[in-house]
Parts: structure tokens; sequence; C-alpha cells
């Protein structure tokens, strides 16, 4: 190349990005990728000196290759060369491209720092820029120590040029923000503030976002700023639109210097001085009378500018929540919004009323528009601005409009979207609860948000709804017999909702409710079993039948071992125990005692790891076990009703002695009040039942058998304490399965033990956090644990013994670090052995979630490349298919999320069938690399798929295929 | 090699142990304690092909990418009417889209939406101003320029200078050293 050609720009460079953009495949851009980075390296090591020109050209090549999301590991040392070079152009792209790849190499950082250090000096403002914009773009710990202590001098000296003034504020920003504890103000916090009164709007819009940050921090230092802040805004507010020239967009005066005053005003409570004070409500006032003239100008971005300031001027009027007038003067603006044709701004209006809906003043304002929010509700095309309106009818939701609210939500909620809805479910019950005028409506609401979002409605929920209605005899009547209703003519869709369910005359009762059992999930079917041995305790002509169904294969050999040992366990009880004995062990539990709503805590944790702390969530899960089953309680606690601190407690609680009393009479005939003549047998007492629900949702509590590793009316010959590993867990395949798509998660739990997963996987090795978590009171001793694999030398797992003793409530964790040397079919086994007390061994042993499908890579590749490979692997033994019937919802987002959690990429526009998913991988074993291509077409109307994967390696294909059937 | 976050504490009750293991992947204390105003800015085609990616926070590699790939499905998903807002994890996207290149800006859940929207603009305009009705081949070709002019405008996620004439004036000036330096080249490297 003649050296002539480097003059115009960088001519290799942008041959180069030309060759890219003209590669025709993925495939060919690497290849070209690879040659160009043998050529840069080559260049680099070669013995002939580069001149700087080369260097640059090089080095923004990298920089280039780095941006198309490759990873360069050379380049560096040129790169901070460059830095030295005192031609501006090379200095440029040093800076960019240590900006832009900067990783913290101690040594390099060292050559980075001399090289801004050199030039900070300079008193060349160009190189002063160029040195504090990349200490701002790095802001690492290094460059804090090296230059925390320089730049505050500079941005206060009297001769530093504006640019490089604005720089030094914003530069010293970032260094506050990565090591407040080296950026020490000090002496010159006064001149710092006095920025402000800059005479250059850059450097005052430049030093405010600064000074905002440091009055976080240290208000009382900066308090200045607060009167200096109003001067300047009252200035800027009241300048006509052309006086600020440059500063002045869309006739719009500075609108970011605007707003960020406005944002440091919000670190501050309102101004104590009167006079600054009246001048910032002028200002306020000013801004709001602004939003009702006409525009300056059409287009959007004049309005935009002119609504940011009044968007913030509005946060600051509720911040300071004190001015009435314009509270409700901001609420009023903010109607207007919600009707505005912009979808923005009523995104923005929905999202702003919000705050205003809690203070005091303007909470009446609010609720003004309520029908308008409702509409919004229905109309918004728009999901996130649906969202926001579900969250302002929450917000604005009291004693006076929850019943209109609530039956909006649940309307909104047939419809709502996926995303939203568990959040939607949560709302509905707070809102129910806390604004429940009558029992009825109460009972009405949550059943309906069952009906309607029963797959949402998260245990909480239904775990609260149960507690208030124990605690309330009042509201047992109406609620049994509505759920009895719904039970009799709805049945399919209230799941766990059977296990409430005891009214009408004993049999009909079980008839009733057994006729669902088949229909019903493994969970309340449990629930059911522990219904019946109550049935057969208040009711003992009911005996034979029940005993009848229990003894029924079905039950007994049942393959799940919670309802196979339920039935053995109820059975036994029921033909050994007296009738004392067993009106003992199913006594009545007492009523909860008031707490926070769990489902309040788990709202909150809904809306992001920040807003809850962990122990909140602590307690609040903790509440929830404790309502499930409440065993550690004793009778002492129970015979103290606490008076009710509920919303809905509108009585306190009947006495527990009360209660008691009532339970085993059949006098309470709930349908002769309501007219429902066709049940005109005697009904049981609905309040016992109720009061014994809690119990069969834990195991543990209903006989205090199941805590014991051999339980005593367990068949001895079915769990013999051993040395040996068990035989894995007959639900170890399913908890298996559970981990195809995902590497973290619980992989085991019972009433002991609860086992967490956390893994990685990088080409052919893994690593896996096992976390081990003794759930009970007392240290589990000689806890051990081995791994073992099946198969010959497929893989190789390599794992720390455990610490024997485990605490109660205390977790331990092991590393396991997994190679794979080829590809397999069977999971590792993993065996757990500890004694509790000294006594038994419990001794366990599951499949640790380790599938082939875990070393996979991601290949992305064109629709032309897939289909040609498709055609590669053609015999057929490389193909593995599958037809099979959904298990889990067919939504797309879900499927998606399990095929990339799956491991390979998810490829767009390959399959002719947008409704069909293909995914391409190559799965990493020491050995070999195995390619995969997968094809999920999915038929919505038959809820079934087919699944067809093509490997070059056969065994693969069937495993694969198998695994990935049991995910959708 | 492996990104696991060093001494992370499991609790054993489970919706716990997704906080703290499915929770958000940026450090927490970046933005509750300490304020960055914006978080990142990324450019991006109509095919999803990233033109421009600036962080101001710090993120590892890994993180970015991963980021940029949920980020960049989730805005090209919506359709051309909808809000420029979406709330994204604990964070607020404000994008827009001009011509092929949608401008997608992260900040936090109480900045402000539509100051943002028009610092998109003013970034617009001034790449407009610089290559004279710009359009993605520019910024393809001359992305170093891109950050320059970005790095004028913004530092750090916050407005440095909102003047359209200030941050041109500070670009040109670096041209003309440049220019001034490559005639000096050519004069030195090809006296023919």
């Amino acid at each position: 190349m003649p050296a002539v050609s480097k003059g115009d720009g960088m001519r290799g460079l942008a041959v180069f990005i030309s060759d890219i953009r003209n590669c025709k495949s993925k495939e060919a851009e690497i290849k070209r990728i690879n040659k160009e980075l043998a050529n840069i390296r080559s260049k680099f090591k070669g013995d002939k000196a580069l001149d700087g020109y080369s260097k640059k050209k090089y080095v923004c090549k990298l920089l280039f290759i780095f941006l198309l999301g490759h990873d360069i590991d050379f380049g560096h040392m040129e790169a901070v060369n460059l830095l030295s070079s005192n031609k501006y152009t090379e200095k440029q792209i040093g800076y960019l491209f240590i900006s832009v790849l900067v990783n913290s190499n101690s040594e390099l950082i060292r050559l980075i720092n001399n090289a801004i250090k050199n030039d900070l000096s300079s008193r060349n403002p160009t190189f002063m820029c160029l040195a504090l914009h990349c200490i701002a773009n790095v802001g690492s710990r290094e460059m804090a120590e090296a230059f925390a202590s320089e730049i505050p001098r500079i941005l206060v000296a009297g001769d530093t040029m504006d640019s490089v003034k604005q720089s030094a504020a914003l530069c010293l920003l970032r260094l506050y923000k990565t090591s407040p504890d080296l950026v020490l103000m000090g002496e010159w916090t006064s001149r710092v503030v006095h920025l402000l009164n800059d005479q250059h709007m850059g450097v005052v819009t430049a030093a405010i976002s600064l000074i905002t940050c440091l009055s976080q921090k240290n208000p009382d230092e900066f308090k200045t700023c607060v009167s200096l802040a109003v001067s300047r805004l009252s200035r800027i507010v009241s300048s006509a639109s052309t006086d600020l020239q440059d500063y002045t967009y869309y006739f719009v005066p500075a609108p970011w210097l605007s707003c960020k005053l406005l944002r440091l005003l919000q670190c501050y409570p309102p101004p104590e001085d009167g006079a600054v004070k009246g001048r910032l409500v002028e200002c306020l006032e000013t801004i709001l009378n602004k939003a009702q003239e006409p525009p300056k100008s059409k287009k959007v971005q004049h309005s935009n500018a002119k609504n940011a300031i009044l968007f913030e001027a509005i946060s600051l009027i509720i911040h300071y929540d004190s001015e009435p007038n314009l509270l409700v003067r901001a609420c009023n603006q903010l109607g207007q919004f919600l009707q505005h044709r912009e979808t923005n701004l009523r995104y923005l209006a929905l999202e702003s009323m919000c705050t205003l809906a809690s203070s005091e003043f303007s909470h009446e304002a609010v609720k003004t528009h309520i029908e308008t929010v409702i509409n919004a509700l229905k109309t918004e095309r728009d999901v996130s601005v649906r969202q926001r309106a579900a969250d302002l009818l929450y917000a604005m939701c009291d004693r006076s409009n929850a019943k209109q609210i609530v039956a909006e939500m649940l309307s909104y909620l047939e419809t709502a979207d996926y995303s939203i809805r568990e959040e939607m479910v949560l709302k509905v019950a707070i809102l129910a609860e806390k604004y429940a005028v009558d029992y009825s409506w109460y009972v009405d609401t949550i059943l309906n948000l069952i009906r309607i979002a029963g797959d949402y409605v998260s245990e909480e929920v239904w775990y609260r709804v149960i507690q208030i209605v124990i605690n309330r005899d009042d509201v047992q009547g109406y609620a049994a017999k509505t759920v009895f209703e719904v039970l009799l003519h709805e049945p399919s869709k209230f799941g766990r909702w059977f296990g409430s369910v005891l009214l009408g005359r004993p049999l009909v009762q079980f008839n009733l409710l057994h006729s669902k059992f088949h229909l019903c999930s493994v969970p309340t079917r449990a629930l059911l079993l522990s219904a019946y041995i109550k049935f057969i305790n208040l009711f003992p002509e009911t005996k034979a039948t029940i005993q009848e169904v229990l003894r029924c294969d079905s039950q007994i050999r049942n393959s799940d071992v919670e309802l196979q040992q339920r039935a053995v366990e109820y059975l036994k009880l029921s033909s050994i125990a007296s009738t004392d004995v067993l009106a003992t062990v199913l006594e009545e539990m007492p009523p909860f005692p008031e707490r926070e709503s769990s489902i309040l805590a788990k709202l909150k944790k809904k809306k992001g790891p920040g807003a809850v702390s962990v122990t909140e969530l602590d307690d609040s899960k903790r509440e929830a076990g404790e309502l499930n089953g409440g065993a550690d309680r004793g009778p002492d606690t129970a015979s103290t009703p606490s008076p009710s601190a509920d919303l809905l407690g509108i009585r306190s609680a009947a006495p527990v002695g009360a209660a008691q009393t009532n339970a085993g009479s059949l006098l309470v005939d709930v349908f002769s009040d309501s007219g429902c003549s066709h049940f005109p047998f005697p009904l049981l007492p609905i309040h016992s039942l109720f009061v014994l629900l809690p119990i069969c949702f834990h195991p543990c509590f209903v006989l205090g058998l199941s805590l014991h590793p051999c339980p005593v009316l367990w068949p001895p010959s079915s769990a013999p304490p051993s040395e040996d590993p068990a035989p894995p867990l007959s639900e170890a395949d399913e908890l298996l399965n559970k981990f195809v798509c995902k590497n973290n998660g619980v992989l085991f739990e019972n009433q002991l033990l609860q086992i967490g997963i956390k893994s990685e996987y990088r080409q052919n090795l893994g690593r896996m956090y096992l976390f081990y978590g003794n759930k009970t009171s007392v240290q589990f001793a000689s806890f051990s644990t081995t791994v073992s694999c099946p198969g010959e030398l497929q893989l190789n797992v390599q794992s720390k013994p455990v610490e024997p003793l485990v605490e109660g409530g205390a977790q331990i964790q092991q590393v396991l670090n997994i190679e794979c040397i080829t590809d397999f079919c069977d999971a590792p086994l993993l065996n757990i052995k500890f004694s509790r007390y000294g006594g038994a061994l419990q001794n366990l042993t599951l499949k640790l979630p380790v599938t082939i499908n875990k070393f996979f890579q991601p290949t992305e590749m064109s629709s032309s490349d897939f289909f040609q490979r498709w055609k590669q692997l053609s015999q057929p033994q490389q193909e593995a298919q599958k037809i099979f019937k959904a298990n889990h919802s067919m939504d797309t987002e879900v499927l998606k999320a399990k095929l990339l959690g799956l491991g390979t990429a998810l490829l767009d526009n390959v399959d002719p069938n947008p409704e069909n998913y293909v995914c391409a991988g190559v799965i990493q074993t020491k050995g070999q690399q195995i390619g995969c291509l997968l094809r999920l077409e999915p038929n919505a109307q038959a809820q079934m798929y087919r699944l067809t994967l093509r490997c070059s390696k056969d065994t693969v294909s069937k495993r694969l295929c198998e695994l990935l059937a049991q995910q959708f | 090699m492996f990104a696991l976050v060093a001494n992370q504490k499991v609790v054993i009750d489970w919706p716990c142990f997704w906080v703290v293991l499915g929770g958000s992947f940026l450090p927490r204390g970046v933005y509750t304690v300490l304020l960055f105003k914006m978080q990142f800015m990324l450019l991006f085609s109509r095919q999803g092909k990233l033109r421009l990616q600036k962080w101001y926070v710090p993120l590892s590699d890994k993180e970015k990418k991963k980021i940029t790939r949920e980020l960049v499905q989730t805005v090209l998903a919506r359709k051309p009417k909808m809000c420029s807002f979406l709330e994204w994890r604990d964070l607020k996207i404000v994008y827009k889209r001009y011509a092929s290149l949608y401008f997608c800006c992260a900040i936090e859940d109480q900045d402000n939406e539509l100051i943002t929207l028009e610092i998109i603009h003013r970034y617009v305009e001034l790449l407009d101003k610089y290559f004279g009705s710009v359009c993605e081949l520019d910024i393809i070709f001359n992305f170093e320029k891109a950050y320059f002019i970005l790095d004028e405008f913004l530092l750090g996620g916050e407005a440095q200078e909102t003047s359209k004439k200030n941050v041109l004036k500070a670009i040109e000036q670096a041209d003309l050293l440049q220019e001034n330096i490559d005639f000096q080249m050519r004069l030195f490297a090809a006296p023919s």
C-alpha cells in the first residue's frame, strides 16, 4: 500500500469494515476476522517497529472487532503506547481503546495512569479533556487513587478552560461514585458550590450533577446550594425563549439544566428562608402555567423538553408535600395528560399520579380521575401503560372505591398479559382483604380471583384466605357454602380448593369430594386424603367407605410417595386408633395469631430485590411456614386469641373455647337461610372443618410421623436403614427433569433438608455449588455426601468432603467440578447420609442434574447454513423424533426461555413456519464436539408437539430427545 | 473462569433463594446508593446488529452481552405506536427509532424519561450535523467519531455540554488537529 493513502483517514480500516459487511455468513465473517487478527498479531510481534499511524490503524481494527462482539486479548500494550504519542489522533484512538476495553490489569493501569498524568499536566486543553474523559469512562479504583486529589484542583482553578472544567466536574463525579472515600472535597466545597453561578451554562450543567451527588451524601456541607439553585432556576424560568442562545432547545430555555436544578432541590426539604421559598414557589407556578400556554412549536421535541421540566417540577412538589395548592394543580395537569394523544405522556401521567395518590392533600383529587384510569386499563394498547394504570388504581384505592376498583381489576385479569398476572392477583387479594366491608364480598372476590387466574394464584394467597376464614367464625358459613356450590358446578377450575369443602350430609359430601379426586393434582390429592381421615373422626359412619377408598391399589400403591404414605398411615390410623386417640390426633387447630399479611410481603418481594431486604422476606416466608404447619405453637398461645389487628377483623376473633364446643354438632343449616331447599339435610359445622384445613397441608403435623426416618406406621420392610447408599428416590428423575433447562434452583426438599443448586458450565467443564440446608432446629451429625457416576468414564466429578456437622437452621456448601469426557445418558448420583439425635441414619440418593445438554455451546447460523447441515445429518440413526402431548403452557415466551435454557442458540427466521422453533448448538466433550440441530413444532390446537433432533452422534440424539420431551 | 459472585449466602427458604440467585445481575449498590444517571446507551439496527455501546456502570463483558441480547430482543419486539419507555428489570429503558437505528438508554427508575428522550435526540442532531444527514453507514464506518461525539456530549452518563455549537466546536477542533497532521504526513510520506 503506498504511503500516500494514509492521508485519507484510515483506508485499511474502511476496507476491513467493508469486507466484514460483505461477508455472506457468520462463518465467513469469523474467518475474515481471524485472518485479520492473525495479521495484526504478526504485525505487532514483528521485528520491524510500527509507525504511529499503523499502530493506530491496527488498534482501531481491534476495537472494531471487539465491538462486533468478539473477544480481544492483545493489543492493549500498543494502545497504551499510542497514549504517549504527541499526535492527537493517535492519542485519541489509544484512549478510546482503553476506555472501551480496559480490564483491571494492574500492570497496564499503571502505564495508563502515567500517560494520563502527563496529559493532565500538559496544559493543552484538548489533551487534558481526553485524559479526563478516559478517567471518567474507566473510573477504576486505581485511577481514583492516582487522580482524586488532582482533579478538584483543576476544577476550581481560575485559569482552567471551561471545557476542561466541565470534563473535570463529571470526571470527579464518576470517581466519587466508585470510591467515595478517596474524593475529599473539604476546602473545595464552597468553590464547587459556587460553580452554580458560573457564567458558562455548560459548566453549570456539568457541575450541578457533581453537586447533586455530593449533596446527597453530605447535605449539610452543601446546604448553600439551595438558594443558588433557586435563583439560577428562577433566572432560567423567567427568561425569554431566545435569551440563552444555544442553550435553548426548541424554544425551551436550558431544559437539561432546569431538570438538574429541580432534581438537586429534591435532595433538600423546602427552603426555610421565606424569600427563597417564595421565589421557588413562583418558579413552580410559572412552570405549571407554561404547561397551559399554547405550544411555541409543533415539534415533539418542544413539548418533550417542556414536559420534562414540568414532570420534574411535579416531582419536587410531591417531594415537598406541603403545598396543597400546588399538589392539586399538579394533579389536574396530570389529569389532562391522562387523555393526551401521546402515549408517552399518558404513561408518565399515570406513573406520576401514583405518587400523588399517597399524599393526603391530593389523594381525593387523584380519585376523581378513576373513570379515565379504568378506561386506560381497558383500552391502552401498550402493556406497559396498562401496567401503570393498574398500579395507579391500586394506589388510589380506598374504602370508598374498593368494590369498583377490585371489580375492574378482576375483569382486566381475564385478559391481562401473562407477565403481570401474578402481581395483579396479589394486588387484588390485598385490596379485597384490606377494604372488605362484608365477608360475602371478600369470599366472592377471592373465589373469582381463583376462577379467573387460578394458575397465577400463589400459595400465599390461598393460605391467607384460609387463615382469615379460620380466624373468623362469622365468615365460615358463607365461605363453606359458596365453595360447596362452586365445587358442585364448576369443579375443574378449583384445584386445591377441593380440600376446603366439606359440607352437606357426610356421605354425600364425601362422594362429591371423591368424585373429583382423579381430576386433582398430587398436592391436592394429598390434602383430600387428609380431609378423609378427618371425616372418619367426625363422622364414624363414613369410616367403612373411606377405608375402602384408602385401601384400593391406586392409593396404597400410589407411585407418589407422599400419597402412598398418607394412604397407608391414615388407613392404619383409622383401624388401629381408638375414637379417643383419633379425636386427639385430629383435634382442631387453634386460630392463627394475627400478623402481617403474607401476600403483602410477597408483593413487596415482587417489586424487586432492592425493595425488601432478605430478612424481611425471611420473616414473611417463616410466617407462611407457620401458617401451614403451626406445629410449634403450644396450647397456651392458642387459648388466648389475639384481638384482631387485621383490617378484616371487624369484630374480634371468637374465643377458641366457644368454637370447640361447636365442633362435632351438626346443627348449622346454612342452606335453609339462603333458601336452597334442595339440600334439606343438616350440615356439619363448617367452622370445625375449616379449622382442620391447615393441618392437612402439612403432613408432619397430622401424625408427626413423616419427620421420622422410619415412620411408625410405615411398613417396616420398605425402608430399612442401611449403610449402603439407598437406591435413587422414585422422584429423582422428575427432579432431574426440572433442571434440564435451568442451572439454579432447589433440587430437593423435605421436612429435614433442602438442597439448592447453582451451576455453571463452560465448554466441557462445569462447576456446581450445592447448598445443603438443615431445616430443623437440631444438628445433623455425621453428614456426608458421595457422588458416583454410572457408566464408564463418561463424566469426571470431583468434590471435597463436606463438614460432618450441620447445625440446626444452618447451611453448608459443597463445590463439584465436573468434566464431560464423552457423551453420556445417566446422571451422576448424589448420596447423602446423616443422622439426627444420633438416631436412625438418613440415607438419600438423588440424581444430580448434570445432563448432556449442559455442555452445549450455542451456535448462531443463517437459514441456509442450518438447512444445509440438517441435510448432512440425514442418516436415520442420527435423527430422533418424538410426538408428545404438551404438559406445560405453550406460551411462546415460556418456550423460548426453555429453549435458551437448554443451552442452544435459538435461531430466528430459519424455519419457514414462524410458529416453529429451531435451535443449534455444539456439545463439547473432552474428546469430541457433537453438533446438534433441533426443531420443535408446536400444535396449539391439538396441544401437541413434534420434536426432531439431529446430531452427529446417534446416542446424543436419543438422549436429548428423551430429556426434552419431558420439558414442554 | 467462573463469574460466580464470591461469598454468596443462600438462605434456606426457597423464595429467598431466588432473590439471591435469580436476582438482578447488576451490582446492587450501584444503583441504589450511588445514583448513576444513565447506566448505558446502545445503538442497534432493525436487524438487531449492535452499532454502538456505551456503558456507564462497571459490568463484565459477559453481563454486557447478556443485557444487550435481551434488550435488543425486547425493544425490537415492540410495535411502533407503543410508549417509548419500558420497565426492564430494575431499570427504565428509554428508546427511540431513527430510520433504521434504534437508540436505547437505560436509566434509573426515578429518572426523567422525557429529558432522556431528548438526550437521544440531541445526540442524533449532533451526529446529523457532523456527518451531514447521518445514516447508519456513517456510524458503522466512523464508529470512533460517534464515540468521540458522545464523549463530548455525555460524560459518565451525565450531560456535559448540551449546546450543539460547543460540542461540534470541540470535535471540529480535534479534526483540525488531525488534518494538519495528515497534511504534514502527506508531505513527509510522498516527496514525489
